[in-house]
């Protein structure tokens, strides 16, 4: 009877090991794979035709310390990131809340609110360089209306990182709703019915009852919207190219720059570690210390 | 007492889109009853408690309570307090703070809620689960701590929504002991639905049955099982049901009558001497008592109960009787004659 069991056991840990293995494999290759040759290849020096590259440990790190440049991006992430996480998130309640309501044609406002999600980011930051464009751009003869002088958007330091936040909340709001929508339709339409009797406001019921309910998605939605503020610089490409003198750029697009545009994959990778650690530092407080304060149905 | 009736429903009605909700319903609920709505699924018994609980409102009529016209109030003016079907306990908040959460919302002060909620939970014997989570409680507990909400506003009218309709047979039968309990200590109105003429007879002074958007039959539970107004309240109280017979079968009722009669009054008649000849179509054993069902051309529902264990054969032949004074006669649209009164 016991080596019955033994063999039900092993035959469970074989099958286990069968599930697990497809993502294994395609994680192994595509990701930790790549993470560990970055980590490795950030502590050699570039390699050039007259100096090989050779075992230079946290040389490069301390190089983009004293990088200005490093810094200032640095700088326009927080930024980027502070302003499109909080707004896209707002915005993305406020405009779930309103096309979950009983409102006349709420597919088309569900719609229309999902549409800048479909468009791929290059198309949408070529309708926002339409947009921007000053003189013939629509903000432009929108101001020109009302006798405003021509503004070149992305074309000045001071206001280049605002319109690539403005083009970033528009296209992640939209999706973030739809992540809330869904959440919103799982709380039961009787806990606002209950609400209504024990003589709670709408603003009370909004706050006390559905946004702790909404919390799991919300702590969901942090984390994505984490990852895009460093991940999604599709428009930066078109809209500014990280100018005017790197006004509005960001960390990936330096990291970019530095391998493709000045081939100096080193520092890249060096960047890029750091990149790693600050994102996973931050998904673990948010999943390890919000997670606790959060209630999971 | 009937001079100020606490709850009226006047003329009520309810449509949706053109569709029958409910209509004519008028009612009058004397303060300190237990009003039970009854009826099948669909028959409008869970619209008329929203109607009155202020989660509908109605097309037509007047609904007043305790002498205020209410028609048109929201929910949260009409001092009521509801119980759900699902409960509707909100899931991120511990037992105490769902129980107290219409008071924190009406701003009573911090004492005061404290000892109204150390009541509340003290009635429902709650005591000791005051921080748990409703995900951790079993169902019979969530159905307490919705009663315990209900309750702590010390509200006078309190509805109550099929609320023992997710509970096992057995714990539906020691809460609606404990509900029925509460009711008379606290002095307070209920409205009651359910479907379970079991529930609504063994609880309600006065039960409310219904049917397809109307009233049948208003009364306390003895007048719907003695002197029910028509077939429908007469197959639906009682369990088992009212067999009906069709006059043509028996002598001395006319034709195109039909005539109701209880289990009880039904007996085996000695051989050849019963006023109906049926045969046996099945035997139930309840422990107490066995119900014999009996097929009959004219008749539904024929069935006797015979103490104890004592099945009989399936398709055997049988002659039973009654005495005229138990039969219901019933007129050709299913109404009540009152020959026998």
């Amino acid at each position: 009877m016991n080596s019955h069991v033994n063999l039900e056991r092993r035959r469970q840990a074989i099958y286990g090991w069968l599930l697990l293995s497809p993502a294994l494999i395609l994680l192994s290759i595509f990701a930790f794979y790549p993470s560990i040759a970055t980590l490795w290849s950030s502590l050699f020096s570039r390699n050039t035709r007259r100096r090989p590259s050779e075992f230079v440990g946290g040389e490069n790190y301390s190089d983009l310390f004293a990088d200005p440049t490093f810094w200032l991006v640095v700088k326009n992430n927080l930024l980027y990131a502070g302003v499109t996480i909080p707004v896209s998130i707002a915005i993305a309640l406020a405009m779930a809340l309103w096309a979950n309501s009983k409102i006349s044609a709420r597919g088309f406002v569900r719609t229309a609110y999902f549409t800048p999600t479909v468009l791929p980011m290059i198309a949408a930051a070529n309708l926002w360089l339409f947009f921007y464009t000053p003189g013939l751009g629509v903000l432009d003869q929108i101001g020109s209306l009302f006798g405003l002088p021509s503004v070149n958007w992305l074309g000045q330091p001071e206001t280049a990182l605002w319109a690539i936040i403005i083009v970033t909340v528009w296209k992640e709001a939209g999706f973030f709703m739809i992540f809330y929508l869904a959440a919103l339709q799982t709380i039961p339409e009787d806990l606002k019915e209950a609400a209504d009797i024990e003589g709670a406001s709408r603003w009370t019921y909004t706050r006390r009852i559905v946004l702790p309910l909404l919390m799991p998605t919300t702590l969901f939605i942090m984390v994505n919207a984490l990852i895009n503020s460093v991940k999604l610089i599709d428009h930066l490409f078109i809209l500014t190219k990280g100018g005017p003198s790197d006004a509005s750029k960001l960390i990936l697009y330096y990291i970019w720059e530095m391998a493709f545009a000045f081939f100096d994959a080193p520092h890249a990778a060096a960047m890029t570690i750091m990149v790693l650690l600050v994102l996973g530092i931050v998904a673990a407080i948010q999943f390890f210390y919000i997670d606790k304060r959060t209630h999971y149905q | 007492m009937s001079a100020h009736p606490f709850v009226v429903l006047d003329n009520v009605a309810k449509r949706w889109n053109g569709q029958l909700g409910v209509e004519h319903i008028s009612l009058e609920i004397t303060e300190g009853s237990f009003v039970a709505l009854l009826g099948p699924s669909g028959c409008g018994k869970s619209t008329t408690l929203r109607l009155l609980a202020g989660l509908e409102t109605a097309d037509e009529g007047r609904i007043l309570i305790d002498g205020r016209d209410v028609t048109t109030s929201a929910a949260s003016d009409r001092n009521l307090s509801m119980v759900f079907q699902s409960y509707a306990l909100f899931p991120h908040l511990s037992v105490a703070e769902n129980v107290v959460f219409g008071l924190k919302v009406r701003r009573v002060p911090r004492k005061e809620r404290r000892e109204k909620l150390l009541r509340a939970l003290t009635i429902t014997g709650l005591i000791g689960y005051e921080d748990r989570k409703p995900g951790e409680l079993s169902g019979g507990q969530r159905q307490r701590v919705a009663l315990a909400r209900a309750i702590v506003a010390g509200q006078r009218l309190c509805l109550m929504d099929e609320p023992l309709s997710n509970l096992d047979a057995k714990l539906r039968t020691s809460v609606r002991k404990d509900i029925k309990k509460l009711q008379q200590e606290l002095g307070i109105t209920v409205v009651y639905v359910t479907h379970d003429q079991t529930e609504a007879m063994s609880m309600a002074d006065r039960i409310v049955l219904m049917r397809d958007g109307h009233i049948q039959q208003v009364g306390s539970p003895s007048d719907l099982y003695n002197k029910p107004v028509n077939t429908f309240v007469a197959e639906f109280v009682g369990a088992p049901p009212m067999a009906l017979i069709r006059s043509e079968a028996l002598d001395g009722f006319g034709a195109g009558r039909r005539i109701g009669v209880r289990a009880e009054n039904v007996s085996i008649a000695p051989q050849g001497q019963g006023r109906m000849a049926c045969r046996v179509s099945e035997s139930e054993f309840l422990g107490a008592e066995t119900l014999i069902g009996l097929a009959h051309e004219q008749a539904e529902g024929l069935t006797i109960i015979r103490p104890g264990l004592s099945p009989m054969t399936v398709g055997q032949e049988v002659g039973i009787t009654f005495d005229d004074a138990d039969l219901h006669v019933f007129d050709a649209g299913g109404n009540r004659l009152a020959l026998q009164e």
